[in-house]
């Protein structure tokens, strides 16, 4: 009925921003040219978005597949250059094109007057085509294409300031640590490629793989393995337990990155890739059980750490790793609709933070700049007091945070709270999770109050010299805080519960993508708790006043009494070390993986290669001389010699055939 | 007593041996040039000898190749230790160890 022929557009556009960009950045110098090419883009792409986005919403049908080209035909395989649009890549398209339009229109204003403005739009343009790529591909290997793109273009991301030795590690620790994801990301494919074609489905389909999943059989060790194996491939690139390390330390990338790549888009890659395979995980239940585990502790845990950090882009960098369990816990308890309304949710208020806290740190800059001091501008130590300078900045900060933290009727109220109430209620769910979300709710609450508090209220610890310079950025920069803000206070009204007499939209809007599985394999909410709606609304407001006891408490530590974090860091010393330097994480990775590794490189380098290897080719090359040296005193030099060996020989050949 | 052939093979055998101990033990170049060609020349003893005995022409065919050969080979010879001779005023065959070890 409708037609979707130019879906090839939406990562057309930013591919072709990429290289036009890349290849004539250089000789183009002009930076409004540049960042103005790269906006338009992206928006073009959000442009098509949009009309097939509220296309899709109108169609009856809700799957559609465009094949551009054929990639490779093996066998009964055929592989193409194919893309799915289905409710659930149309959401994630207009969220990735939409914010990251609004993060490149930011972008031409934070950038401003940095060496290599073209190479930032350029990856910032590749990034998004990669990304485009992973939602959009309708086979697993059009998606692990975008899937290592985006990694790719993280690295080269945070490591834009290479100069700079951190940024360089910290490119360097992302991609390796991303890799032993993928790592696990391409066994799972392997076995799930096998074990459908040992059943004669030779295919790499989404689709196909979601209508022959059922072969494989529900609750089977093969299904767990090869949903396991795609789990370690979404704890690499979302930053789970074990593998979120390198996600604080990406930071080190300009600003409007880690708000796109690090917040927004590239990091809930992972969820996307759990919901597309809604199916196989659906039925592994020892695997979603371990998936909603890992969520709920990282939840925990990270937040923990965002308690003890003073760079702001490290509280949110812990923030959205937090976040992210949020996100896998929904998942493993297969609320999967909750998990990508939150994504979607974070997205819009983890951006505006990320964004604002960009400008933050670019007003900071400027002031120190001003006041020749080398303080540091993202240390929230320095800052304070910045709402009175920045009203803008401010406002849109607050209720960002105010929807992370699930205040009422913000965004964030809405999605966390279909998280709780599944992870309380639902067939895979568990009380022990409920407690752990709730508990990281109030620690969410807690920890970015704290960074209001020390960032926006209270008295400016700054130079008299260094405030006169503080001021609010550029309309570039504030006009995409003012729309995230939107987003984040509005965004959440999709998806209002039927208890608070909404329609929950976007439960029925995926309904197409995740309600054969959930349906199939029995997930839902406890049929013992469809009834008890005091039960649900209890639940909502003991969250909601979880939500408000950390913003309470942390208002009150850092706000009414400055005094009592001191004397708390002073009566638990140990415990505040502990969790400032991260519970030890790196050192520990560093001393079961790391150096060991190290330690048989160095071992391969000085005692295999030097010794075995060398030793092999020299010692070769030490007989041959040696048997030669042996050998060359025969070369005379005396004619008469030669001439002796030549008649002993003829001699010696001659008696042979006479007497044989 | 007329000659048969085997005295003519003793005689060339004789001849061939001369030649060879003469190129093992003289160091005059020009001395085991000639050595040599009385080696070649014992083998055309023997092939002609042969061939009158066999009623054969192939040998005395093949005596005029080896002949033409010799002289051949007299030629560059005599040339190679001339332009020996030049470089380094001698002709002992000893001198010649350039290209020893």
């Amino acid at each position: 009925m409708y037609s979707y022929d130019y879906l090839w557009l939406i990562p057309f556009f930013p591919l072709i921003g990429a290289i036009i960009n890349g290849l004539l950045g250089k000789k183009i110098k002009n930076e409004k040219v540049i960042g103005g090419l790269g906006t338009l883009a992206i928006a073009s792409s959000f442009a098509v978005s949009c009309t097939y986005f509220f296309q899709l919403l109108k169609d009856t049908e809700k799957v559609h597949q465009q094949v551009i080209a054929s990639w490779m035909s093996v066998g009964q395989l055929q592989v193409d250059w194919g893309f799915l649009l289905d409710p659930l890549s149309a959401l994630m398209i207009m969220v990735v094109t939409g914010v990251g339009s609004l993060i490149h229109l930011y972008s031409i204003g934070y950038m401003h007057g940095e060496e290599g403005f073209y190479r930032f739009f350029s990856y910032l343009n590749l990034f998004c085509f990669s990304m485009l790529m992973l939602v959009l591909g309708n086979n697993a290997l059009v998606m692990f294409i975008g899937w290592e793109g985006v990694g790719l273009c993280s690295y080269l991301l945070i490591g834009y300031y290479f100069h700079k030795k951190s940024a360089g590690d910290a490119a360097k620790k992302a991609f390796v640590v991303n890799r032993v994801g993928d790592f696990g990301f391409l066994v799972g494919l392997f076995i799930l490629f096998w074990s459908l074609g040992s059943h004669g489905v030779w295919t790499l389909n989404f689709v196909e793989i979601g209508e022959n999943a059922h072969l494989l059989g529900p609750g089977s060790l093969v299904v767990t393995l090869i949903t396991l194996c795609f789990f370690l491939g979404a704890t690499g690139k979302s930053a789970q337990i074990p593998l979120y390390t390198w996600l604080p330390d990406a930071m080190e990338g300009p600003t409007p990155v880690s708000a796109l790549i690090h917040a927004a888009t590239m990091v809930t890659a992972g969820v996307y890739m759990i919901g597309r395979m809604n199916v196989l995980f659906s039925m592994a239940p020892s695997t979603m059980m371990v998936i909603a585990i890992i969520g709920a502790a990282t939840a925990v845990f990270a937040a923990t750490i965002g308690f003890a950090q003073n760079d702001i882009k490290r509280v949110l960098a812990y923030s959205t790793v937090s976040q992210l369990g949020y996100m896998f816990l929904a998942m493993g308890v297969g609320a999967f609709t909750a998990g990508i309304f939150h994504l979607m949710t974070h997205a819009f208020f983890k951006a505006c933070l990320f964004l604002g806290s960009g400008s933050v740190i670019h007003a900071m800059h400027h002031g120190l700049h001003h006041a020749h001091s080398h303080d540091d501008p993202q240390d929230m130590r320095n800052m304070g007091g910045l709402a009175k300078k920045m009203k803008v900045t401010y406002w849109t900060f607050l209720f960002s945070t105010l929807a992370i933290s699930g205040f009422p009727l913000l965004s964030g109220f809405f999605s966390k709270d279909e998280i709780l109430w599944w992870s309380f209620g639902s067939t895979r769910g568990s009380w022990v999770l409920w407690l752990c979300a709730a508990l990281a709710a109030g620690m969410t609450a807690f920890y970015m109050f704290r960074c209001v508090s020390l960032t926006f209220w209270g008295e400016q610890r700054t130079t008299a010299k260094a405030r006169d310079h503080i001021h609010e950025s550029p309309w570039v920069i504030t006009v995409p805080l003012v729309v995230l803000a939107f987003l984040a206070v509005f965004g959440g009204f999709v998806g209002v519960p039927a208890i608070m007499g909404g329609a929950n939209h976007i439960h029925h809007y995926f309904e197409p993508v995740f309600g054969h599985a959930q349906e199939t394999y029995g997930i839902a909410i406890k049929a013992a708790l469809h009834s008890s709606h005091g039960l649900e609304i209890g639940l909502l407001v003991g969250s909601v006043l979880i939500g408000f006891t950390g913003i309470g408490l942390a208002i009150f530590m850092y706000l009414k009494r400055p005094d009592l974090p001191g004397k708390f860091v002073a009566a638990f010393g140990g415990l505040h070390r502990t969790v400032f330097n991260k519970w030890y994480v790196d050192e520990i990775y560093d001393a079961l993986f790391i150096n060991p590794t190290k330690r048989l490189g160095t071992f391969l380098w000085k005692g295999f290669d030097v010794k075995v290897v060398d030793g092999i080719v020299n010692g070769v090359g030490k007989i041959v001389f040696a048997c030669s040296r042996g050998m060359r005193i025969t070369q005379s030099g005396l004619v008469h010699n030669y001439a002796m060996t030549m008649v002993v020989g003829m001699v010696v050949i001659v008696a042979f055939f006479v007497f044989k | 007593m007329t000659p048969t052939v085997y005295h003519y093979l003793v005689l060339s055998a004789i001849l061939f041996s001369m030649g060879t101990i003469g190129v093992l033990t003289r160091r005059n170049a020009i001395v085991i040039f000639m050595c040599i060609e009385l080696m070649l020349n014992a083998v055309n003893l023997s092939f002609i000898s042969l061939s009158s005995h066999l009623g054969n022409l192939d040998g005395q065919i093949f005596v005029f190749f080896v002949m033409a050969v010799a002289a051949a080979e007299a030629a560059v010879g005599l040339a190679l230790m001339i332009t020996f001779f030049r470089n380094r005023e001698s002709i002992e065959v000893d001198d010649i160890n350039l290209l020893k070890w």
